[in-house]
């Protein structure tokens, strides 16, 4: 090794052994191992695509909601198709020679040697005839496709569809490809994830009769497709059905929730669609036509549609007067209706007088109460003060703020702040007397209606919420998100509830109270009215409720759009809901069918705008 | 002194002839990978074989301008070069472009270049330079350091780009090293340490039952390291030093065999550690780096003894085999041209590398024949990884068959690589020892 030049030959030899191992793999893999050959004249390789069935979804007793149909897809490899009887094969597909043409060009165009889709979505009807022949037709061949089925053809809002994935997200997210279905809206969206399951690959010998000769080195190079999970949701099928149908001819929506796991039971929206609309390659054709209708049907107004909460936000308004300790529960304050306007009634005497009777002027008093405290000697400065802390304090209630509930695409609404009027009106420029219209639920303040029925489960719950959700459970998994089993405490002592729901009691079942329809005769129902004015048309109809009033099991917000008072329209629905819910049967067919038969789709604008 | 005579003279007719037919075989076969009815004309450069006859062209441009440099240019701007590229290599960190998720590019409108390709022959020049210098011996320690640091730096700063293909060509510069008489027994060292490391890898996934007592892979292999160690003590039976020897070589191995774990569990990235486990057969994941192997497995096995013929080969075409135009060309010219298109270019290839070194042992100049050797070192480490890779001998590791595959700046620094040697090959008479 002392001679530096010999070290030439070592360099050599190792550059020749290391061309001598790789001839001999060579040899090996080209030339004596059978294991990579297929004779490329006879044979060809296919490599083809095995698509997960997607996971079933079930309500949260069992009912099947949403489940696969098998579909299959045309697949052509320009290269591969021989000399053929055009005109037999467009008879045997059902499709005009035209057609036939087009689509081919268009694949070929796309590539000669990769595979296109020529036929989307063949039924398994129509396939089984179509089977028999293909083999005929070499460069063609199927590929098997699932399509989503809604055997109840309901909430189709909760449910979301499916849809083909975009180049987009082709691009950003590396496991989808071109031709993949990937959730677009509702669950099939939030939880794509475990759905979609794992997509497979498997590689087909075919012959020259294009005939399959089984799988290519036994299957060893293949990847199994792996079915997505089998999920159950909060929502009970047959509440939502119900919904749906006492919906019908109305705008508006419906969200039931149980306070005591924030678990949505029904979120109904108006007017909706049949989830079947949205399948497959009806979806080209269906889509256009929802989304251009007037109705709005694909639009979630659930979740979606932001209101005034109207008089039902005086439960809010009370609570923090009580726990800022400017009223207490045995404040009164007179009905000066040059403050605002109000309806002939008793002087609230008290907080649950004054729900129960839903007097405006006295939460003018308590919301002046509550925004001037006196911290500043200028009445613009106080207001201000004041306004911070309320707004801090409403949204802990989960207004005003994304309530991070598992169904996407829902809105915060909006609960002013200082900075908000600051814009508007200028700083130092607003005061008290300029938003008073807040003190009663009206004005720039929207809430969109989940976040209402959230706010019935605080009531419900006398000071905390769950985050409304609808994932029940995953199959084979036993827990849900941590997230929905986290405790919102909204910083209201539980004692100051008391009042509310006595007076939300008072609501329904006294003489007096806004919402007599509300009334069940089996179970205590407290509930509270609301109108929420609309500037371009008659104004909307709102109530929010729970029951029973000891241990509640189910809370609600009705919105009825263009409905006017929340007595009318809304409580009715509301005590429909919760007495389908809590008995499984309606004792009052009378108030049932008024509901059923009302249609309320015709008053649209008052003032034609 | 010097004879103002072509710029032709002198120069090796072997090496050239060989770049060309490599150059051409590249260009032929990036052309029947990508190749497509609907496009046909071969000037298209939307279209790679478009683009690399360009290149091509641009390449012999550049092969004839060094040739017109005066041999002496290259010891003599040696530093400054390097020292540019390393300047080079830090901008772009700064400044590039993210391509594939390597930050290693310059980009110019649409033209994009890698000054990585560029650190090559720099760092080549550079290393020659300073083992040539006057009583300088790779068996002093601050040799070694000093060359570690030539060839580190840049190799450190490709490595900050993401670039990891490229940067393990910098372990290719250990035979130039070899050669100038670094120690045998570290190349030899270096050999054993990735031995036991592939071993232990294989072995720590299983437990082994003896007599009723359970033991893990590694331990398994502990003790069997001991075994060895004490039959060769005392088969030897030699003298105290040769023991001391033994039980470092031990207490060596056994450290390495639990280091892997370590390395394994908290050092390398899962895609990393996984890579290495479908490469040794623990792990199969046919989507992943092993779906590229297989495939290109494939398609070469596909190729048979004669292949499928030119532009006949349909497992390329569908896009099976990814990269094919860069890190998986061979896969064409194994499935176009069979056995024996593979045999010929890996003959090609070694006869190349053979050449070089030929021409190198017989310089004058030490510092033509240490950057002699370093051209042929990095060539060949292109070769081992491309298509040892190609034939699931070698990591999927992305680095350019050398004149082959697609690209502008691997084929020009190849090029510019390659034509310095040629070029201080032809002055060879000129040089004064
Ligand atoms: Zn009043």
């Amino acid at each position: 090794m002392n001679n530096l030049s010999d070290r030439k030959i070592v360099i050599a030899i190792i550059f020749l052994v290391v061309g001598f191992i790789f001839l001999i793999r060579l040899f090996n893999v080209q030339v004596i191992n059978d294991k990579y050959k297929f004779d490329s004249d006879q044979n060809v390789l296919r490599e083809v695509i095995q698509y997960p069935a997607r996971g079933l979804i079930y309500d949260r007793n069992g009912v099947l909601l949403v489940y696969n149909e098998a579909a299959y897809d045309l697949m052509v490899i320009p290269r591969q198709v021989k000399e053929m009887d055009t005109l037999a094969f467009c008879e045997l597909i059902g499709m005009k020679y035209e057609d036939f043409i087009t689509k081919f060009n268009k694949a070929k165009n796309y590539s000669r040697y990769k595979p296109s889709v020529f036929e989307k979505e063949i039924s398994s009807k129509s396939y089984a005839k179509i089977q028999e022949k293909l083999f005929e037709y070499p460069g063609f061949y199927a590929q098997t496709r699932t399509l989503r089925k809604y055997p109840r053809e309901s909430a189709a809002h909760i449910l979301g569809y499916i849809g083909e994935v975009d180049q987009n997200l082709i691009d950003k997210n590396p496991y989808y490809r071109s031709g993949d279905y990937i959730g677009k809206s509702g669950i099939e969206l939030s939880y794509e994830e475990l759905l979609r399951g794992k997509r497979g690959v498997k590689r087909v010998l075919v012959d020259v009769h294009n005939r399959e000769k089984g799988s290519y080195l036994d299957g060893e190079m293949d990847t199994m497709a792996v079915t997505g999970k089998t999920i159950y949701l909060t929502i009970d099928a047959i509440l939502q059905e119900y919904g749906e149908q006492l919906m019908q001819n109305k705008r508006g929506s419906i969200v039931a929730i149980e306070p005591a796991t924030g678990e949505i039971l029904a979120l109904v929206s108006a007017p909706a669609y049949n989830p079947n609309l949205l399948v497959g390659r009806d979806v080209k054709k269906n889509y256009p036509v929802l989304s251009s209708d007037k109705l709005k049907p694909l639009f979630n107004r659930a979740l979606m549609a932001s209101y005034p909460p109207g008089s039902t936000f005086k439960t809010v308004q009370a609570l923090i007067g009580m726990q800022d300790g400017v009223i207490t529960e045995n404040t009164g304050f007179p009905c000066i209706k040059s403050n605002v306007g109000c309806h002939d009634h008793p002087t609230a005497t008290n907080v649950e007088s004054s729900i129960k009777m839903s007097c405006n002027p006295y939460y003018f008093s308590v919301y002046r109460k509550i925004l001037l405290q006196n911290k500043s000697t200028s009445l613009f400065k106080d207001s201000e003060i004041g306004l911070a802390k309320w707004s801090k304090q409403v949204k802990k209630f989960g207004l005003g703020v994304d309530l991070g509930t598992d169904l996407p695409a829902i809105k915060k609404g909006f609960i002013p702040d200082v900075a908000f009027y600051d814009k508007w009106y200028g700083k130092g420029r607003w005061a008290f007397s300029t938003i008073y219209s807040l003190s009663i639920g009206q004005g720039e303040i929207g809430v969109v209606p989940l976040q209402m029925a959230n706010l019935s489960a605080i009531l419900a719950n006398r000071g905390y919420y769950y985050t409304p959700h609808v994932l029940k459970r995953i199959e084979k998994v036993d827990t849900i998100p941590s997230i929905f089993k986290i405790k919102h405490d909204v910083g209201i002592d539980k004692i100051y509830f008391n009042p509310i729901v006595e007076g939300m009691q008072k609501v329904v079942e006294e003489a007096g109270g806004t919402a007599r329809r509300a009334k069940i005769d089996s179970i205590q129902v407290c509930g509270k009215t609301g109108t929420a004015q609309n500037p371009h048309g008659e104004d909307h109809s709102i109530f929010i409720a729970f029951a029973p009033k000891v241990n509640p099991k189910i809370a609600i917000a009705v919105y009825v759009e263009n409905a006017g008072f929340g007595g009318t329209w809304a409580a009715p629905i509301a005590s429909l809901m919760m007495e389908k819910y809590l008995t499984g049967a309606i004792k009052d067919t009378v108030k049932e069918n008024r509901i059923l038969d009302a249609n309320l789709m015709d008053v649209i604008p008052k003032e034609g705008q | 002194m010097r004879n103002q005579k072509s710029i032709f003279a002198n120069i090796d007719n072997v090496t050239v002839i060989l770049y060309v037919i490599l150059v051409f075989i590249g260009w032929i076969s990036i052309y029947a990978a990508v190749y497509n009815e609907e496009h046909q004309s071969i000037f298209d450069i939307s279209e790679r074989y478009g683009m690399q006859l360009l290149w091509i062209a641009a390449a012999f441009v550049i092969a004839i301008v060094i040739l017109m440099f005066d041999g002496q240019f290259f010891p003599t701007f040696a530093y400054p070069i390097f020292v540019a590229l390393l300047l080079t290599l830090i901008g772009v960190l700064l400044f590039g472009a993210e391509v594939k998720g390597s930050k290693s590019w310059f980009k110019i409108g649409s033209f994009a270049l890698q000054p990585s390709e560029f650190g090559k022959f720099a760092t080549a020049l550079a290393l020659a330079k300073y083992l040539s210098g006057f009583n300088i011996k790779m068996q002093d320690m601050k040799t070694k350091v000093i060359a570690s640091i030539i060839i580190g730096i840049p190799a450190v700063l490709i490595l900050l780009q993401n670039d990891t293909g490229s940067t393990l060509v910098y372990a290719s510069f250990v035979f130039v090293l070899y050669r100038e008489g670094l120690s045998g027994n570290i190349l030899l060292l270096g050999l054993y340490t990735a031995f036991l490391f592939v071993i232990s890898l294989l072995m720590r996934i299983n437990d082994f039952t003896f007599f009723g007592t359970v033991l893990s892979g590694d331990q398994l292999l502990i003790i069997i390291l001991a075994l060895i160690a004490a039959l060769v003590a005392y088969i030897t039976k030699r003298a105290k030093r040769f023991w001391m020897i033994v039980v470092a070589a031990f207490v060596f191995s056994a450290g390495l065999i639990y280091s892997v774990d370590y390395i394994f569990e908290n050092v390398l990235e899962p895609h990393q550690s996984k890579r290495i486990n479908v490469l040794l057969g623990i792990e199969s994941d046919p989507k992943g780096a092993g779906y590229n192997v297989n495939q290109s497995l494939i398609a070469i096995g596909s190729g048979g003894f004669a292949g499928k013929g030119f532009m006949e080969g349909t497992q390329t075409k569908f896009d099976f085999v990814p990269e094919q135009s860069t890190d998986f060309i061979f896969c064409t010219i194994g499935e176009e041209w069979g056995f024996l298109g593979s045999f010929v270019l890996i003959c090609l290839y070694i006869g190349l590398f053979l050449r070089i070194i030929y021409l190198a042992e017989r310089q004058r100049s030490i510092f033509s024949r240490i950057y002699g050797y370093a051209v042929a070192s990095i060539l060949f480490f292109h070769f081992l990884i491309n298509i040892g890779m190609a034939i699931g001998l070698a990591p999927v590791i992305g680095i350019p068959l050398p004149f082959i595959s697609y690209g502008g700046s691997s084929l020009w620094s190849f090029t510019i690589l390659l034509f310095i040697f040629i070029k201080l090959d032809a002055e060879r008479i000129n040089v004064l020892r």
